[in-house]
């Protein structure tokens, strides 16, 4: 877990604290880490936000769930839950809304560091996104051909974003409203800190660790501000259990609750031994 | 409960007003600390331009979110249960009188659980704990007592099945049914007996009833009053038989001979008057005037002649209304021929007057009512209904006061109070109020609370205090406790003193220590009078029973009123909330039904405002983490349908179906019905008890799920704790733990309730999976957003183990604390349960 907004002036990443959205070339900084532990199965690599509330009622209502659905009316007409990313310039934004407009662009990148030489590390970008949401509530347009552009035209892109929803990736099946990144993004997390699922590292063979312990390097381009709201990210690399992702909660909670039960149990049961006996003789007072 | 109500719903209107002020507040620092700041990716709405200004409309934003605390939706609920309980009653076998086919009847639906909870039971006594079947028992003719048997010693014998009945098979137009014991009375009959044949002579003249013969000698009287047939049939036994009456003529048939009497008045029967009287002119031509009324009345009618014979009578009298008979004194009158002329065109001048009718005509009526020559007394039987003693013994067990308030004789009140243990030997004293100044009362009703709780008069007792610090007007006494079982009997002349001005408050306060309290000789305002002064000066519910048209003003008058449909005309049951045809009934109309009503209404509310905060709260602890933006934790679809879909049939299920022990029980434990009168199921503690336990369920259904989710994933790495999963985890536990928790409140569980139960979460599981899936989200894009959120999470083994934890903390406090209850500090129904388990 790095935390790598650069709040601290030390941080390689202090440069580009002020970034704006728009700003060309990118502002690029590097941390370098160590893993003192390899790990040994799939790794997935999460960006986490906090102090950032997804969950705000305004926010999370400020969405076109027709237009993300390929409607096309919707699609020219967003509704009006967007404003006030709804329109721009007269033309409509697709997609539209505050959710889609905030979307996180930081792209990140994973080296690992053997003797001085650079060796990027696979991140697979898809199937990163619910099964539902990829196939069934985020469709792009339809319309004559495959021609993204084409079914876009008369839109504009949010206002934040570098470029249109259509060049979010070169892969047909991978861009548009289907652009996994993308949905991942509009899955409005519930809480003001959480994290969301970047990228997947698979194991190759089953000889070497996914990752092998070692220094690394994570290559940032900086784009998306959080420094003026106080807000935080970070890159959190992580294993799966059988559970779920690690959290200790529900282990430390079952065991106070088990012991509570325990203990109570005793009590109860020693009360009940005392004064059990004496209340069923029907000493009902009349 | 219904005073309660509003109290209850203010206090929730408060509490809704505090939540949303605090989250407004919360609302404003926010924006003005974070929000401002994330403003480039949340811009302000619009017409927003400062914080105090969106903390202002979150305020009403909250409003509409937390408004489910308020449950509206509980009138309509309470309504129907209320209605089900009456179904009870009406269906109750066990209250359906066969011999004249009446069910019992609850005609109004609202009061059903205040029978849990009545105090004070006023009670009539002709009619309702009696039979108000009257017959000829005794009477005494010229100084002569007739009705006991004797046996050849002169001891008087208890009547019983195998006496010999006395054989009046001389008259072919007897009553079969009629029975009667002393054969000298048919001797002295047979024997042409001058004053005896008068006797019944009158008896079968002076009266208004109608007869019937459908056949030859068949007859049947119609009589108004069930005295009056009484009478008739008697000197019908006797051998005066009333055969026949047209509006000028009356026919009797005299020992065998047919005689047509001339009806020349009839000076009818009224409450003040408390007498009637016929004039007649006997086919020799003399003319009578025959009369009959109340000892009292007629004692100062008489002639000064009769004195010697008043006296025996009165003795006689006494004798009778020491066994409980219900007394009437009858007398005649020879007119002079000129005299009566004179006087029957004055009454036939006052009953064509215009003005002042009445008051002329009850002058006449006292003018040729006087010098009366007593004839000789009447006593009738009313015989006790089926068990009155054994259900007035209950009924005092469970901490039920009961008044009878009667228009009967003293000593025959006090009979009847002893013959259907009201009053017992084993009682400390009865006092008996019969004072006829105002200061006589007061000095009475004075020593009576001295002997009963000498401390009282003192200064320092708290209720003294109290007194002097209340204000004048609504005073409400509480409960004194007297150091014994008193009864006490008060009579309607003293009544009337006592209910003047200040001794309202003396009389109160003795009669309320007492057990019993029996007022005799009181007017139907006189029965109103008092309910209203109990009602007025006790915190207690009342209720009143009777049957007549007399008792019609106390029924409307007490909380609850029930009628006896029995011998007296529908008058008072049309003015009753609840009708039966027995007075044994009531036993089980309050021990029951009304045990159960109250019950079950106590537990239905503490169970409904606990699922409404439960439900309600959640929300505002979001409020915290969300920016105070007001954003629900639930899917909206799951607000909408929770109380009406998810939640409502559970409840109504277990507060139809549910009781603690059976009915059996609850009659032969009459304590049980204790805590109802001192309304200890549901109160203002109860309330903020279960307020605070739907508090700390919301708690635990806000921070479990959180701490669940929080910083984690799926197994396959994805996503979980979006905002969408957590609401279908929030709402999932939420419904499981009030559906645990409706278990844990049934006592009594029947297939209906298991059906409710399971049903209700099934029908849960299935709409969310509707509303969750693709089919829906294609046909309906915008209004079900939350599309694969059930399949994705609910199959995840953190989801449920979360939901269990929840279920497990939730439950746990209330089972320990409901276990270490019933262990240390049992309730006496929970002592009955364990005894019923034991038996």
């Amino acid at each position: 877990q790095i935390d790598y907004t650069g709040t601290d002036p030390s941080s390689p990443c202090n440069k580009c604290l002020n970034v704006s959205w728009d700003s060309t070339p990118p502002c690029t900084c590097t941390i370098n880490f160590t893993l003192e532990h390899s790990f040994e199965s799939n790794v997935f690599m999460y960006y986490g936000l906090s102090n950032f509330y997804q969950n705000h009622r305004r926010y999370v209502k400020s969405r076109d769930d027709s237009q993300l659905n390929g409607d096309n009316s919707s699609l020219l007409n967003p509704s009006k839950e967007c404003e006030p990313y709804r329109t721009n310039e007269d033309k409509p934004i697709a997609p539209c809304g505050a959710i889609a407009n905030s979307m996180f662009n930081d792209t990140l990148e994973l080296y690992r560091i053997d003797n001085d030489t650079r060796i990027p590390i696979t991140l697979i970008k898809k199937g990163i996104a619910w099964w539902t949401d990829k196939n069934v509530k985020f469709r792009n347009p339809t319309g004559d051909g495959n021609n993204l552009t084409a079914l876009f035209q008369g839109t504009t892109k949010p206002v934040n974003w570098p470029k249109p929803v259509y060049m979010l990736d070169s892969e047909p099946d991978n861009n548009g409203f289907i652009n996994e990144d993308f949905i991942v993004w509009m899955r409005t997390a519930a809480l003001p800190t959480f994290r969301k699922l970047y990228r997947l590292i698979e194991r190759k063979d089953n000889l070497q660790p996914t990752l092998q312990a070692g220094k690394y390097s994570l290559e940032i381009a900086y784009n998306y501000p959080v420094h003026s709201f106080d807000g935080r990210k970070r890159m959190i690399l992580s294993t799966i259990s059988w559970m779920g992702g690690k959290n200790p909660f529900l282990g430390i909670a079952y065991i106070t609750v088990g012991s509570i039960c325990f203990f109570l149990g005793v009590v109860l049961l020693i009360i009940h031994h005392k004064y059990g006996n004496r209340n069923t003789s029907a000493d009902i007072p009349n | 409960i219904n005073s309660l109500f509003l109290f209850f719903f203010l206090q929730i209107f408060a509490f809704l007003a505090l939540m949303c002020l605090i989250l407004a507040i919360g609302n404003g620092i926010w924006e003005y600390d974070k929000g401002y700041y994330f403003q480039v990716y949340l811009p302000w709405a619009e017409g927003v331009n400062s914080a105090s200004y969106s903390g202002f409309l979150m305020f009403w934003s909250y409003v509409i979110i937390l408004n489910t605390v308020v449950p509206i939706s509980l009138y309509v609920s309470v309504e129907i249960i209320r209605l089900g309980n009456s179904f009870y009653i009406d269906w109750d076998r066990k209250m359906y009188y066969p011999l004249n086919d009446t069910p019992a009847q609850a005609r109004t639906t609202t009061l059903n659980e205040e029978l849990g909870q009545i105090k004070y039971i006023f009670s009539d006594k002709t009619g309702t704990l009696t039979q108000n079947i009257m017959c000829f028992n005794k009477c005494s003719i010229n100084g002569k007592s007739y009705g006991d048997v004797y046996d050849l010693s002169g001891q008087r014998i208890e009547i019983n099945e195998k006496t010999e009945k006395v054989d009046f098979s001389y008259n072919p137009l007897a009553d079969p049914k009629f029975a009667f014991y002393d054969h000298s009375l048919v001797e002295a009959v047979k024997l042409n007996d001058v004053p005896t044949h008068r006797f019944f002579r009158l008896l079968s003249l002076c009266h208004t009833v109608m007869p019937e013969e459908k056949k030859e000698g068949n007859l049947v009287y119609q009589a108004q009053s069930p005295d009056e047939g009484a009478l008739v049939t008697a000197a019908r036994n006797f051998g005066f038989v009333f055969r026949a009456r047209t509006p000028e003529t009356i026919t009797v048939v005299e020992m065998g001979e047919t005689k047509i009497y001339k009806l020349l008045a009839i000076l009818d029967f009224n409450n003040v008057r408390k007498r009637m009287s016929v004039i007649v002119r006997s086919p020799e031509g003399d003319l009578t005037l025959y009369c009959k009324g109340a000892d009292t009345i007629l004692y100062e009618l008489l002639h000064s002649s009769c004195d010697s014979l008043k006296e025996e009578t009165t003795e006689h009298l006494n004798e009778f209304a020491g066994e409980g008979l219900r007394t009437l004194v009858v007398a005649y009158k020879n007119l002079d021929e000129d005299y009566f002329q004179d006087w029957i065109r004055r009454h036939h001048e006052a009953s064509t007057a215009l003005e002042g009718r009445e008051d002329k005509l009850s002058e006449l009526y006292e003018e040729i009512e006087k010098d009366l020559m007593l004839l000789g007394a009447t006593a009738i039987e009313d015989k006790l209904q089926d068990g009155v003693p054994q259900t007035i013994e209950t009924l005092a067990k469970a901490n039920i006061k009961i008044w009878v308030l009667t228009g009967d004789k003293q000593e025959t009140a006090m009979n009847i109070g002893y013959s259907c243990n009201l009053l017992y030997d084993d009682m400390d004293d009865v006092f008996i109020i019969e004072g006829s100044t105002s200061d006589d009362v007061l000095n009475e009703l004075r020593n009576a609370r001295k002997k009963m709780k000498p401390d009282s008069f003192l200064d320092s007792d708290e209720n003294n205090i109290q007194f002097e610090k209340a204000s004048k007007n609504n005073k409400i006494l509480p409960d004194e406790q007297a150091n014994g079982v008193y009864g006490l009997v008060i009579t309607g002349h003293s009544l009337a003193y006592a209910l003047e001005g200040n001794l309202e408050l003396e009389l109160v306060r003795t009669a309320c220590m007492c057990k019993v309290v029996i007022c005799c000789r009181v007017t139907p305002l006189q029965k109103a009078q008092v309910v209203e002064l109990v009602k007025k000066y006790k915190k207690a519910v009342t209720l009143a029973i009777g049957d007549g048209a007399n008792d019609v003003s106390m029924i409307k008058t007490a909380h609850i009123g029930v009628g006896i449909s029995g011998q007296e005309g529908m008058q008072a049951v049309l003015s009753s909330d609840f009708s039966f045809a027995q007075f044994r009934y009531l036993q089980r109309l309050l021990l029951v039904h009304g045990r159960w009503s109250y019950i079950r209404m106590c537990k239905f509310l503490k169970y409904f405002f606990y699922k409404n905060f439960a439900f309600t709260l959640v929300h505002f602890w979001y409020g915290f983490f969300s920016g105070f933006s007001a954003q629900t934790v639930y899917d909206e679809w799951f607000i909408t349908l929770y109380n009406l879909v998810y939640t409502s049939l559970p409840v109504l299920g277990m507060s139809l179906f549910d009781q603690d022990v059976d009915d059996r029980w609850s009659i032969l434990f009459p304590q049980l019905y204790v805590p109802g009168q001192q309304n200890l199921y549901f109160n203002k503690m109860v309330f903020v008890t279960c307020m605070l336990q739907g508090i700390y369920s919301s708690l635990i259904l806000f921070f479990i799920p959180y701490g669940a989710m929080y910083n984690t994933m799926r197994s396959d790495g994805k996503a979980i704790a979006d905002y969408q999963s957590f609401a279908l985890m929030a709402q999932t536990c939420l419904l499981i733990v009030v559906s645990v928790q409706i278990g844990l409140d049934t006592s009594y569980w029947t297939v209906v309730n298991q059906f409710f139960i399971w049903g209700s979460l099934s029908v849960y599981f299935a709409i969310t999976f509707t509303m969750y899936s693709d089919g829906m989200y294609l046909i309906f894009t915008a209004s079900f957003p939350f599309i694969g959120t059930a399949r994705n999470t609910l199959s995840q083994p953190n989801v449920w183990l979360a939901i269990f934890l929840s279920i497990t903390l939730c439950v746990l406090p209330v089972v320990g604390f409901r276990f270490l209850k019933a262990q240390l500090k049992p309730t006496p129904s929970e002592k009955v349960r364990s005894l019923v388990k034991s038996a």
